[in-house]
């Protein structure tokens, strides 16, 4: 009984609802929208990519940083990812996941590496690296482009093409987020990056190992957008100078309306998943209802802000019974 | 335009070394090339697209090159490594010291390199702009790729015939205030009311010139309208994106797809039967066009006026429009057949 209360009363199970009420809406008004082989994948496969962007982004704002670098790292990831092809096509197709992996972990170790010893706020430093690593990107692309006959069949098939059901991205990401879910839920180092969002300066003191953790959050967050930018490629197969941008604005959205506290120590990368699941659902849910663009944005708009009046009310109320219970003792 | 804003320094820099190479590069060249000047006129050309590297320049380039090889003039190309609105400038001026017979220029601004060319008219350089024109008092004559109505037309008579004249399209556009896509929208509209009365149109959905975006529009149209016969798509990005949707969907082979797209983009597409035919200009014929209309600047075969006609080699004879304009015709259609012979 206390667990299913506890599971009622979890954030991520709103987010859930919600998305769940966004579906069967819209189904209503389209069946197609979920019944028709076309639409189910969609349903599936649209957030796959942003659900590992938001899985990493999450990662690191628990620990109370943010990186709004991930577009522009899953931008040159995906071009770099069309130039192996091209430049290098004895390679087997597969060594570009481990490219992009690795390729996007230095990066993110770029990032880390600037907030962890610098010591300057990760907003500056990633806002820093944004326009530096578009700058890269744009200076190697210019005007060229990846074209999907520049990449192999299979590698493009991964793109679209379904394991019993369920797209392949779907699946990559599946796999991601139960691992990372997992990891943060019941290990040792995952437990300390909550800690360290809660309170770094107590962390520090109680000796976790705090710029080592941070270092790793980030490194993280840039292999998954990274393995995202490989992904990237596979589906959209067209990959241009701007590929990826203002994804850090839908990743760092997904995260707080799945209910990960912008302040860190709090939320979970499940919330986050399922908060980019609601974010491009009702992208796409939107115009098959036949609403405006601009209502697109404004809904969107609408939910972050109120997610995040939700946080504030929850947390004022946590406080007030935990206040409650300790007069009480 | 923030990231643009970053590169150009380095564009900057990179121009000036070009231009320092250019420079040095082209007099000897010129010194040569004096002592075959012989039939009247000065036929050393050169192309100057809006950036190097650019596979739609190379294209049309290579046009250009091929026509002054058959009537025997000096091919050359420079060019920024950046489509800025100045950056053209600096290669300008230096064309105009080295005295080249013409430039043929695809501007990257309407106003930015005016004054520069007209230097360099002063100086007797003949000045075409191809692709993209400068203002009409700019140069002597600009080569038009395609006429609003010769796009509206391919485009809907395409989609005409690959759907069978009759049966609901849709239009999927860039961004809903971009001025070009907006008159080809009105003329299509009025094409399909004047020819094709049994033809549709039930909505026109923007996808901002994004991939995403333009896929995920494309999926909300098939799902919206289940009887949708065909959708044209008339911007580069979103025929793509569409094309790459459709080809693993239900829909493929069932919904036609037609507008304008480039061969590298739509190759995948075409060889796997989601798409029959799209269109667009041949850059290749529009850089031959251009290469033959400076050698009749410069032969003084014609001035730039209008009515002014002149040969242009395997395309047969071009007559000048009002404004100095010349059309190249309509626009290419791309199929199976041919689509093996481009590469841009």
């Amino acid at each position: 009984m206390a667990r299913i209360t506890s599971l009622l009363k979890a954030r991520e199970t709103g987010i859930l609802l919600a998305l769940v009420l966004v579906v069967i809406v819209t189904t209503v008004r389209n069946p197609n929208f979920l019944f028709s082989p076309d639409g189910f994948r969609d349903l599936l496969l649209t957030p796959s990519i942003l659900m590992l962007v938001a899985v990493g982004q999450a990662i690191v704002i628990i620990t109370r940083n943010v990186d709004l670098s991930v577009g522009s790292v899953l931008g040159l990831s995906a071009y770099l990812t069309g130039r192996i092809f091209i430049d290098l096509p004895w390679l087997p197709w597969p060594t570009v996941f481990l490219i992009g992996i690795v390729f996007g972990g230095l990066l993110g170790l770029i990032n880390g590496a600037l907030v962890a010893f610098a010591k300057v706020p990760a907003l500056v430093i990633t806002l820093g690296t944004l326009y530096a690593y578009r700058g890269i990107n744009v200076l190697w692309t210019g005007s060229d482009r990846i074209n999907p006959s520049d990449m192999p069949k299979e590698f493009l098939a991964l793109g679209t093409s379904s394991l019993a059901g369920l797209p392949w991205l779907t699946v990559i990401a599946l796999v991601v987020l139960v691992v990372a879910g997992w990891f943060m839920r019941t290990q040792r180092a995952g437990r300390e990056l909550y800690a360290i969002g809660s309170d770094p300066a107590a962390a520090n003191l109680y000796g976790l190992k705090v710029t080592q953790r941070v270092l790793a959050a980030f490194v993280l967050c840039g292999a998954l957008a990274g393995l995202a930018g490989v992904l990237y490629a596979a589906r959209y197969g067209t990959v241009n100078s701007q590929a990826g941008s203002g994804w850090e604005l839908d990743a760092v959205g997904a995260a707080v309306i799945g209910g990960v506290a912008i302040f860190g120590g709090s939320g979970t990368v499940w919330g986050a998943a399922i908060g980019a699941y609601l974010l491009l659902t009702i992208n796409r849910a939107l115009p098959v209802l036949g609403v405006q663009d601009f209502w697109q944005r404004a809904v969107v708009g609408v939910l972050i802000l109120g997610a995040i009046v939700l946080d504030r009310v929850l947390a004022v109320r946590a406080s007030r019974r935990l206040a409650e219970a300790r007069d009480n003792d | 335009m923030k990231f643009a804003r970053k590169a150009r320094a380095g564009a900057i820099v990179a121009a000036a070394l070009s231009v320092a190479l250019v420079a040095t590069g082209c007099a000897a060249g010129d010194s040569g090339d004096g002592g075959d000047g012989g039939d009247g006129g000065n036929l050393s050309i050169t192309f100057l697209p809006k950036n190097l590297g650019n596979a739609y320049f190379d294209t049309s380039n290579g046009g250009g090159e091929e026509a002054i090889s058959e009537f025997g003039g000096t091919y050359a190309e420079v060019g920024p490594t950046e489509a800025t609105p100045d950056s053209q400038v600096s290669f300008i001026n230096t064309l105009t010291q080295q005295g080249v017979g013409a430039i043929a220029v695809s501007a990257n601004d309407p106003e930015a390199i005016c004054d520069a060319l007209n230097e360099a008219r002063d100086a007797g350089v003949k000045v075409v702009t191809f692709d993209s024109d400068t203002n009409p008092d700019c140069r002597d004559v600009f080569i038009n790729q395609a006429t609003a109505e010769g796009i509206a037309k391919i485009e809907v008579d395409l989609i005409a015939e690959q759907i069978g004249g009759a049966g609901e399209i849709a239009i999927l556009s860039a961004t809903a205030n971009a001025t070009n896509q907006n008159a080809w929208i009105e003329l299509m509209k009025e094409e399909l009311a004047a020819n094709y009365p049994d033809i549709t149109l039930v909505e026109v959905v923007y996808g901002d010139d994004d991939d995403q975006t333009s896929f995920d529009k494309t999926a909300a149209l098939l799902q919206t309208y289940p009887n949708l016969k065909g959708i044209i798509s008339p911007t580069t990005v979103g025929i793509s994106a569409a094309a790459r949707y459709l080809s693993t969907s239900e829909f493929k082979g069932k919904v036609a797809l037609t507008g304008l797209g480039t061969p590298n983009q739509m190759r995948e597409y075409v060889e796997d039967g989601t798409v029959t035919a799209f269109a667009l200009w041949n850059p290749a014929d529009l850089g031959y066009l251009a290469a033959y209309a400076a050698k009749a600047l410069i032969e003084g075969e014609i001035t730039g006026a209008e009515g002014d006609t002149f040969d242009a080699g395997k395309l047969g004879s071009y007559t000048v429009g009002a404004d100095g304009v010349v059309l190249l015709g309509d626009p290419y259609v791309f199929d199976a057949d041919n689509i093996g012979d481009f590469d841009f």
